[in-house]
């Protein structure tokens, strides 16, 4: 055995996937279109999101049904700090519209949402499973709900009209929603946008990584498994719960001001309740504390109803001959099938951390959970 | 390990995704492909794509699927007549697309048509969808034509392509205020709104409007457009005593509240924008629906040239009674038809200028745009309930009133 | 005053449809410990479904009372045979997996049944016809229908028969066993699959009568309208202590009429800086209230932290 070829494997492996994600925008560009490389934008601020909700649900065990409400935050500070919406709201504070670079609007609001999170995670240290699933999903509706109708009596976020005109984020002086213009050739928007987000893509993960391996990740493993276990321990379980949601919450707010600045435009529709039940789906559906597992079903439930939209007609003119049903309606209803046969056939996800698979395996043996 | 899992499972699943993937590969090229294919046969066919997005799934659906075939309707027509643009012969086709009401699939379904290269874009149906989507064509160069988004921002973005056959909340709130203070002499309102951008924005300006014309707002409250239930809020305007409600949201609130109000005893004559001018809204109000007022921008459909006959094509063709904004889904593909008729080409440079200039009878109104690709001096008419339909009172001014 | 009575009998109205659907809930949780995401969907099946029957019904002339009882007959034998079939293809494969993959499951079953009764009923608003009187009577100022007086009673009586079939019979003994320790109720001869499948089955049953009772108040049914529904009724088997049925009944009747009177008298409480659009932040923002002082809800036993 020679240990010298797993490490240049791996190297190998490292230096293939960094060449297959540079070249992957074109690629995508010149056979699917531009579009496909816009649901890939999305589908890396989802797994951006999902990362972020991995450390509460798959780390920590913490089950939490309002987590879009982190993108909101994250989303809304962005678009107030780079959009017109303030100085037209009250020319009497601010002159003109604030025109702050990205790369100090964007740790703002991943601080401000990490600051929610603790919000979020004091009074509910206590509560355990369901219970603290219902007060983050009525947590998350009640930061929808104020978005929503905080247009008077100060209208701070436009209510239900939304903020538009959001300034997209410069980078050398290049706005990424203008396409560039390099060696004579043109790189769309969205391929520049994905270079940007997946960038940052990396960063979390890299973070992910490093905190599932540190002092804290053990914590958090150790107050999913058993809470009064780790208590006796002597892990501090008040901090480190709320560690765990001011973290997770922090990369939510990253994910909602790239999507802010993206998108140009915000309104609270975007934050709905089931925007927070598709992220956790994600988490679930690919592993829970694996994070390859987190991206795998981050991508793919980001690509599937985005294929089945392109698929649903074409498939059921070669099956029936006809297309009896409409292929939008199809292509949820597939979408809710594949949700329902994946978990039956891999119930620990499609790509499980090796740990949660020996669990699996030990309550398969022993019957009761 | 015990559990079954069938290892040719999660291949299976992908390889499934595989092939759903490459079938929409397909049929992207495919369109095109069979175009030119068609073009040496007949070489005087000019295929005209036109893009046309509604949410199709969501609780709004019924209303997107309405604008979708009031847009499939004139296609139909247009190939029909045997549409000639520049010489040749056009064949209209249209690309229904989805954007389930979400901002976020509204952005992906426009970068889909801006990529097919769609030569005009018709919708989309609600102003959240809308404006996100309206940088993207405007980057492409695409025309873009909503049917029913009213948020007055739309037209307001300094877009030269944007523009939207439909009164936008401004110039009906004011109408409906006016008409409020003015022509039924109500002192004391309430007004409830769903806090959508329709509701909310629509509801905003009648406030504004009826304060201005010297009547009294006694009661503002709210509710979702995904209620059923109105029964609080309605005792809470029971209160207040007022002469008038009005209420800015869809039919499918509008109905059952009227019922309420009936329920709780209370006599108050209500009043509501577009949005509940529809045939559902006697459906579901049932006797709740007497007495009640509602606008709706355009001349009434009775009263135009070949408005009842288009209710009965749509009727026949669609098995279902027109929703709402079918009409002006209509005319919305008919006026960039027309645009390019007379520009003689289906380039958006060329028949861009023509469309922001045009002067067309359309089912709905006499549609010509001002300077933003709003509808100019559009029309609004006044309806009441009466005996299960609404019949129209007058017709409002044509000015847009501040 | 009388707008406050008013308020009440708004809220109790309301808070009956809540208690209903949220008894499936918390049987559910009861026994098998997970969120049956579903369960609104099964709501909204027996509203569309009796509507059907009813629309074929009304042309044969009976009174509007019978043809009302008929559709709700036919209703619900329908949701006990979709309550049946989302426990057999999403909950029993999953018995013995981690915790949160049901939940996957149920989502995705919610959102199989949406789209169904979207091809099914399609995507029109369907209206109940006014079969039962709706003229209010007067009470002390305040209105209160026919429909909502039988609305009340109906809740109160199949709570309290529930009540009755769980505390005082040999099936309600063997489902109070299989919630303590599903395999200890095994080993005591009780058929514990059969357990659980029944107990979806009644839940499925109350959603039925639940829906139509909806639809009749409403007169609207939708095949969207069991989300919101759902939603609320797991927030008030929450609140009463979810798994504990007379929990359920409480919560469901509190929500109502916290609502009711949240969306009447949130503007005076903050001097008008806070509306009725407020409504279910003051409703969440109870429970969570609630929940910080009483961590397994209002009627919830106190769980050991070992759970």
């Amino acid at each position: 055995m020679n240990p010298v070829a797993p490490k240049l494997r791996a190297h190998l492996g490292i230096a293939l996937i960094g060449v297959a994600l540079a070249v992957l925008p074109f690629v995508v560009g010149a056979t699917f279109g531009n579009s496909w490389v816009r649901i890939v934008d999305f589908a890396l601020l989802y797994v951006m999101l999902a990362l972020g909700l991995n450390i509460v649900v798959g780390f920590a065990g913490l089950l939490d049904l309002g987590y879009i409400a982190f993108y909101a935050v994250g989303a809304y500070l962005y678009a107030l700090l780079s959009s017109p919406h303030l100085a037209l709201a009250f020319p009497a504070v601010f002159a003109s519209a604030p025109d702050l670079p990205f790369w100090l609007v964007l740790p703002l609001g991943a601080l401000v949402a990490g600051l929610f999170g603790v919000m979020l995670g004091a009074p509910t240290l206590k509560l355990r499973g369901d219970y603290l699933a219902i007060v983050t999903l009525g947590f998350g509706e009640i930061i929808r709900i104020f978005l929503n109708n905080l247009n008077a009596p100060l209208n701070l976020t436009n209510g239900p009209q939304g903020i538009n005109n959001i300034a997209p984020a410069r980078i050398a002086g290049h706005a990424l929603s203008r396409p560039l213009e390099l060696f004579g050739a043109q790189i769309p928007s969205v391929t520049l946008y994905y270079y940007f987000f997946l960038a940052l893509t990396l960063l979390v993960i890299f973070v992910c990584v490093r905190l599932q391996d540190s002092r804290l990740g053990r914590a958090w493993v150790a107050i999913r498994e058993d809470e009064v276990a780790a208590r006796a321990c002597g892990i501090n379980t008040r901090n480190v719960k709320l560690l765990a949601f001011g973290l997770g919450a922090t990369f939510g707010g990253v994910a909602g001001g790239l999507f802010a600045g993206f998108q140009g435009f915000v309104s609270p529709e975007s934050f709905g309740l089931l925007e927070s039940i598709m992220v956790l789906c994600m988490v679930v559906l690919g592993g829970m504390g694996n994070i390859a597992g987190v991206i795998l079903g981050a991508v793919l439930l980001a690509l599937l109803p985005e294929v089945l939209r392109w698929g649903a007609a074409p498939l059921q003119q070669a099956l029936f001959g006809s297309v009896p049903v409409d292929p939008e309606t199809l292509r949820l209803l597939l979408f809710g099938i594949a949700l329902v046969l994946v978990m039956r056939l891999r119930p620990a996800g499609l790509w499980p951390s090796a740990l949660r698979r020996r669990e699996l395996a030990a309550h398969a043996d022993g019957s009761a959970p | 390990m015990s559990l079954p899992v069938p290892s040719y499972a999660l291949p299976a699943l992908l390889v499934s995704v595989c092939v759903l993937a490459a079938c929409g590969q397909q049929t992207d090229s495919a369109a095109p492909a069979a175009a030119s294919a068609g073009a040496p046969e007949a070489a005087d066919v000019l295929v005209v794509r036109l893009g046309h997005v509604a949410p199709l799934t969501g609780p709004q659906s019924h209303l997107g699927k309405d604008n979708e075939n009031g847009a499939r309707l004139a296609v139909d027509d247009l190939n029909a007549e045997h549409f000639v643009i520049g010489g040749r012969t056009a064949r209209f086709e249209l690309l229904g697309e989805d954007d389930q009401a979400d901002p976020r699939q509204g952005t992906t379904v426009a970068q889909k048509l801006a990529d097919s290269n769609v030569n005009a874009v018709i919708g989309h149906l609600n102003s959240g969808t809308t404006i996100p989507a309206s940088r993207i064509y405007h980057d492409a160069g695409i025309v873009q034509v909503s049917p029913s988004a009213t948020n007055p921002q739309y037209t307001r973005q300094g877009y030269k392509g944007a523009f939207r056959v439909f009164a936008d909340d401004v110039q009906q709130g004011g109408v409906l205020g006016a008409f409020a203070v003015d022509t039924l002499r109500m002192k004391r309102i309430a007004v409830i709104d769903d806090r959508t951008a329709y509701g909310q924005g629509l509801a905003d300006e009648f406030e504004k409007a009826a304060k201005a014309a010297g009547a009294e707002i006694v009661a503002r409250e709210y509710t979702t457009d995904k209620a059923t239930d109105f029964a609080s809020i309605l005792t809470k305007v029971k209160s207040t005593t007022p002469d008038l409600l009005f209420y800015g949201g869809m039919d499918t609130q509008a109905g059952p509240m009227a019922r309420q109000l009936k329920t709780l005893g209370m006599a108050v004559p209500m009043l509501f924008g577009d949005g509940a001018c529809t045939v559902e809204f006697h459906k579901l109000a049932g006797e709740g629906a007497e007495g009640s007022y509602c606008s709706l921008p355009g001349v009434p459909l009775d009263k135009m040239a070949g408005g009842s006959a288009f209710r009965d094509r749509y009727m026949a063709k669609f098995n279902t009674d027109i929703q709402l904004y079918a009409p002006y889904a209509y005319d919305a593909v008919r006026v960039v038809a027309e645009a390019m008729r007379k520009a003689g080409s289906v380039e958006a440079d060329k028949f861009l200028p023509e469309l922001a200039a045009i002067d067309y009878p359309g089912l709905t109104a006499e549609i010509r745009f001002d300077e933003k690709g709003d509808i100019k001096d559009g029309a609004i008419t006044l309806y009441q309930a009466k005996s299960g339909a609404w019949t129209a009172l007058e017709t409002m001014g044509g000015k847009a009133q501040r | 005053m009388d707008i406050f009575i008013q308020q009440i009998i708004n809220g109790l109205v309301l808070g009956s449809i809540y208690a209903l659907v949220a008894l499936g809930y918390t049987m559910v949780y009861g026994i098998l410990g997970l969120i049956n995401f579903a369960h609104g969907e099964v709501v909204m099946i027996g509203a569309l479904t009796a509507l059907t029957a009813i629309g074929v019904l009304v042309p044969a002339g009976l009174p509007g009372p019978v043809v009302v009882l008929a559709g709700l007959l036919i209703a619900i034998p329908v949701c006990m045979a979709v309550g049946f079939a989302i426990e057999r293809v999403a909950y029993r494969p999953l018995r013995n997996a981690p915790r949160l993959a049901p939940l996957i499951t149920a989502i995705g079953m919610s959102i199989v049944l949406q789209q169904l009764a979207m091809i099914a009923w399609g995507r029109n608003y369907h209206t109940f016809p006014a079969l039962l009187p709706a003229l209010p009577h007067r009470v002390m100022g305040a209105a209160i229908t026919d429909l909502q007086i039988i609305i009340v009673v109906t809740a109160a009586l199949l709570m309290a028969a529930l009540l009755w079939l769980i505390t005082r019979t040999r099936l309600g003994r063997a489902m109070r066993a299989t919630a303590e320790s599903p395999s200890v109720a095994r080993l005591m001869g009780v058929d514990v699959d059969r357990v659980i499948a029944f107990t979806f089955v009644l839940g499925s049953a109350l959603a039925a009568v639940a829906g139509v009772m909806v639809a009749a108040n409403y007169s609207i049914a939708h095949y969207a309208m069991g989300f919101m529904l759902g939603l609320k009724a797991f927030t008030a088997a929450v609140l009463g202590g979810i798994g504990n049925v007379g929990g359920a009944m409480l919560g469901g009747l509190l929500l109502g009429v916290i609502e009711s009177l949240g969306a009447g008298y949130i503007g005076d409480l903050t001097g008008g800086f806070l509306g009725s659009h407020y409504q279910d932040v003051f409703a969440f923002f109870v429970l969570i209230l609630v929940l910080v002082f009483r961590p397994s809800g209002l009627m919830g036993e106190k769980v050991a932290e070992r759970a």
